[in-house]
């Protein structure tokens, strides 16, 4: 390549992936199912993320191709309904909760503390176990003729008017909370107890620091949308009255409890990602990351101020009008974090010695579309705009940015940056930044025209629509195909390096972490003895030293 | 270009002509929402400009080729002070902004007229005090201030007028209101914003905006023949809300004259505003709030009143200025229970 580069490589005619290593220490479909490896229950995970994440967006295909045109026509409305219920119900609780925390916290935060695994190896692959339960309710779900709630549950239409089957998604929404309540409360003791000697919690890397703040969230959030559902489940069950006013029910009781998890829910998705971005920015700018510790607490006031702004989801429901100025006043305190974060980074990059590695570049786009989507985030927390912008295209817009503008660019930025790590094998660089430039077009194509539909009127969930919002419509379906095709291509890429991808070497990067100062891929073990840290996260000049008086061995 | 591709074609002439940015500003609010809109866009723009800018000059300053060697800095307070203040101050100026907003777009002024709106699965039914009825249309004249008093009689909807920048939730069991005064003569889209099952994205309607001339006209064209409070009126005498509720001294049930807007002790001390809500619950739940000095012997009307009968009794309850009616009402009801077949009310109905 012709433009600088940070990639260093061992001579591929030489190089070979190390004899031992946790892919081939045990062989079988029974050493996998079986497994108490955080790095390969994290495969594991990645894995099943990448099915329902494919299966999402065949959901968001249809749902786009139905928008096409003002009429109903490509189905039914009433399947159109249980398209878009499907495609929420997998993005959210099957791909965006678990994806980063679950495959990529999964396999480095263990290493990256120094520690041989998770606290509970078994609790660890349990998750996993409900993951796939969660998986087979809610595809069950989808296969008995689906369930047209929208992903929001919102009573008493899902307890009584509904004929579909609610229970069964339900039900597996709810293991699947437990799921990441497991994967929380492991990262939570790994992260307090299994620290090698000499890190401190100030020499955490950031990933550590936002996931141990998105675990709070699973570990504190997730039991309140369990017992949700269960009053759910058993009003439309047996008929108990909770929600339905009709039985005597506060029909609000249920946005209350809803959201009191879907809202930190928001977090847990996006503070992970917000890891990855710490990590990848500092590795490719050769800088520790500027204000460690303000973009470190800034995860954890993020985590708890977002536990405080769940009714700002209410704002038109006839909550009272005092009681919607507090929760707006907090979400607007809460934006105030974010902000400093997309700061911290930019002002990273200052005086570092800049590369456009892949991950960068997926990084760079997370940084443009999560303040896009941050700052429409005010537009609707701000009491008087949230009445017209609500319940329309721009709030699908506004979290469509944050969700898939800035989550899923964290994830693929994390996924390139980690997959030699995990594979021992390099991507095709080239390919894979054409994949990162399409999928920023792509969006942008796609959920840009939505801010603008959504301001024109155009409510969300609507099957058919008035003819005018048509140009928008098309642009937006356009954008999805060149969007669909930008996730393709990592699918792809990715899968073919598995067996012609370069030969990685321990380092690639020169990145500081503990993960990259041992084999690739690892031992089953992570490390043959206890690492000692003396230096703190980021500190490239440790690492040249290092490099300097050290033989780095592969193999 | 339309002899290469007549669908492109078609699709650029559509998006010339119908490319817009805002939706009409067709109410009095329309133009403080869409001025908080600007600066919004103009602080998310002046945000924008400043992440891409750094990023981008800081890119092309130190990369790789550039600055071989960087430079290792630790943070800076006064740095990371100024970008949590600086935006902190202008989300403050957005949280007051919006505040007002929202106060002035949810407090009705004292003097609007009132309509009753009902929800269902899937169409709006709009009940005008006048006895017109309307059904996935709203007719009001310009220049006056509405209020709607919404319900909905299954799920959960949302009322939503984007022209007028405002919606409300329509929510079960429960009245909630939006106001609006409109200022340009039109019709504009009526949607349901909240998902409410199979035809959802039907649950649309017109909002005719009339001058006061052609509004009066199409009250007068539109009537049903009795208003709301008639409809209430005889409901009241066939449901024997009368026989409790006569206003005379020994009645079991207090009276009901001139209660509406005033406040009453209840049996547990506290004080409550008589108002929508206050009547509706009291019909269909009496011991919600019993009113201090009265046993709770009311039996309750649930399942027995629909949303618009209980709109028609809470109508007729705010005009009820003396017990004279209730007591005639009750004259009548005896007498007539011998013939139930007759009409109430001794007026003909007047068709149109």
């Amino acid at each position: 390549m012709s433009t600088a580069t940070i990639v260093k490589l061992p001579p591929q005619e030489t190089a070979s992936l190390p004899k031992r290593s946790y892919l081939n220490s045990e062989y079988g479909l029974k050493s996998w199912l079986l497994t108490g490896d955080h790095k390969r229950i994290a495969i594991l995970y990645l894995i099943s993320i990448t099915f329902f994440f494919f299966i999402g967006g065949a959901m968001a295909g249809l749902i786009r191709l139905e928008l096409l045109t003002p009429q109903s026509d490509l189905m039914a409305t009433d399947t159109y309904n249980k398209v878009f219920t499907m495609h929420g119900i997998i993005m959210v609780f099957l791909f965006l909760v678990p994806s980063v925390p679950a495959t990529i916290g999964n396999f480095v935060i263990p290493i990256m503390v120094g520690a041989k695994d998770l606290a509970f190896p078994k609790v660890n692959l349990l998750s996993w176990y409900l993951y796939i339960v969660a998986g087979i309710f809610t595809i069950s779900a989808l296969v008995l003729g689906g369930v047209d709630t929208g992903w929001t549950f919102t009573t008493p239409l899902s307890t009584h008017y509904l004929n579909t089957h609610v229970i069964t998604a339900g039900l597996g929404i709810f293991i699947a909370g437990f799921s990441s309540i497991f994967t929380g409360l492991n990262f939570i003791v790994t992260i307090h107890r299994m620290r090698a000697p000499g890190m401190t919690w100030f020499r955490l890397p950031l990933f550590c620091w936002s996931n141990y703040a998105a675990s709070i969230l699973m570990v504190l959030g997730t039991p309140v949308l369990a017992i949700t559902l269960v009053l759910v489940i058993l009003e439309r069950a047996i008929g108990i009255g909770v929600f339905d006013p009709a039985k005597g029910g506060d029909p609000l009781l249920f946005q209350h409890l809803f959201w009191f998890y879907s809202h930190p829910a928001v977090y847990i998705m996006i503070l992970p990602g917000m890891g990855v971005i710490s990590e990848v920015i500092s590795t490719f700018s050769r800088k520790r990351v500027f204000g460690y510790t303000a973009v470190a607490f800034s995860s954890v006031a993020i985590a708890v101020f977002g536990f405080f702004v769940w009714a700002h989801h209410m704002f038109i429901m006839g909550v009272s009008n005092y009681s919607a100025l507090v929760f707006s006043l907090l979400t607007m305190l809460v934006a105030v974090p974010s902000a400093i974060k997309i700061f911290n980074w930019a002002a990273t990059l200052y005086k570092g010695s800049i590369t456009f590695e892949t991950p960068m570049l997926y990084a760079f786009g997370f940084m443009g579309l999560f303040t896009i989507g941050g700052l429409t985030g005010v537009f609707l927390g701000s009491l008087g705009m949230d009445i017209h912008l609500t319940e329309t295209y721009f709030i699908v817009a506004h979290f469509h940015f944050v969700m898939v503008g800035g989550m899923l660019m964290a994830f693929l930025s994390g996924i390139h940056f980690w997959w030699p790590k995990m594979t021992g094998r390099m991507y095709p660089e080239a390919l894979s930044k054409l994949a990162a430039l399409t999928t920023f077009i792509g969006f942008n194509l796609t959920f840009f025209p939505q801010f603008i539909v959504g301001y024109l009127g155009m409510p969300r969930r609507y099957a058919a629509y008035p003819p005018e919002f048509q140009v928008l419509n098309v642009l937006s379906t356009a954008g999805a195909t060149v969007l669909g095709i930008g996730y393709l291509l990592p699918m792809l890429y990715l899968t073919w390096s598995l067996k012609y991808g370069k030969i990685a070497g321990s380092n690639p990067w020169q990145a500081t972490g503990l993960e990259w100062q041992i084999q690739s891929p690892p031992l089953t073990e992570n490390f043959i003895e206890t690492p000692l840290v003396d230096h703190e996260a980021y500190d490239y000049e440790w690492l040249a030293h290092q490099t300097e008086h050290e033989v780095q061995t592969v193999g | 270009m339309h002899f290469i591709s007549p669908v492109l074609w078609q699709f650029l002439v559509n998006w010339l002509t119908h490319f817009a940015l805002f939706p009409p500003e067709a109410s009095e609010i329309a133009p403080y929402t869409d001025s908080l809109y600007f600066f919004l866009v103009l602080i998310s723009l002046v945000g924008m400009t400043v992440v891409v800018l750094l990023v981008v000059l800081f890119s092309v300053m130190y990369r790789k080729e550039r600055n071989p060697e960087p430079t290792q800095i630790e943070g800076s307070t006064l740095l990371e002070a100024t970008w949590t203040i600086i935006p902190l101050a202008l989300f403050m100026v957005t949280f007051v902004w919006g505040a007002l907003l929202y106060f002035r777009i949810y407090n009705p002024p004292t003097n609007a007229m009132n309509i009753y709106i009902v929800g269902k699965q899937w169409m709006w039914k709009a009940e005008h005090p006048g006895g017109q009825h309307e059904i996935n249309a709203l007719h009001i004249p310009v220049n006056r201030a509405v209020q709607l008093t919404m319900i909905s009689q299954d799920v959960f909807h949302s009322f939503s007028i984007p022209a007028f920048r405002v919606k409300r939730e329509v929510i079960p069991g429960r009245y909630s209101t939006v106001w609006f005064k409109a200022t340009q003569i039109g019709t504009y889209h009526l949607f349901c914003t909240q998902y409410c099952g199979t035809l959802h994205s039907q649950m649309i309607g017109q909002i005719v905006v009339m001058t006061p001339d052609d509004y009066e006209k199409w009250t007068n064209g539109s009537t049903s023949g009795a208003s709301l409070a008639q409809n209430g009126e005889r409901l009241f005498a066939s449901l024997g809300c009368s026989s409790c509720h006569s206003g005379n001294a020994d009645s079991h049930g207090p009276s009901l004259a001139q209660a509406y807007g005033g406040k009453v002790q209840l049996a547990n001390g506290s004080f409550a505003t008589v108002d929508d809500a206050f009547l509706r619950d009291s019909i269909l739940n009496p011991t919600m709030h019993q009113i201090a000095g009265y046993s709770p012997i009311m039996p309750t009307y649930q399942g027995q009143v629909s949303e618009e009968g209980l709109i028609d009794l809470v109508e007729y309850i705010k005009n009820l200025n003396s017990n004279y009616r209730v007591q005639q009402t009750l004259t009548t009801s005896t007498v007539q229970s011998t013939t139930p077949a007759a009409p109430a009310a001794g007026q003909g109905m007047v068709k149109q």
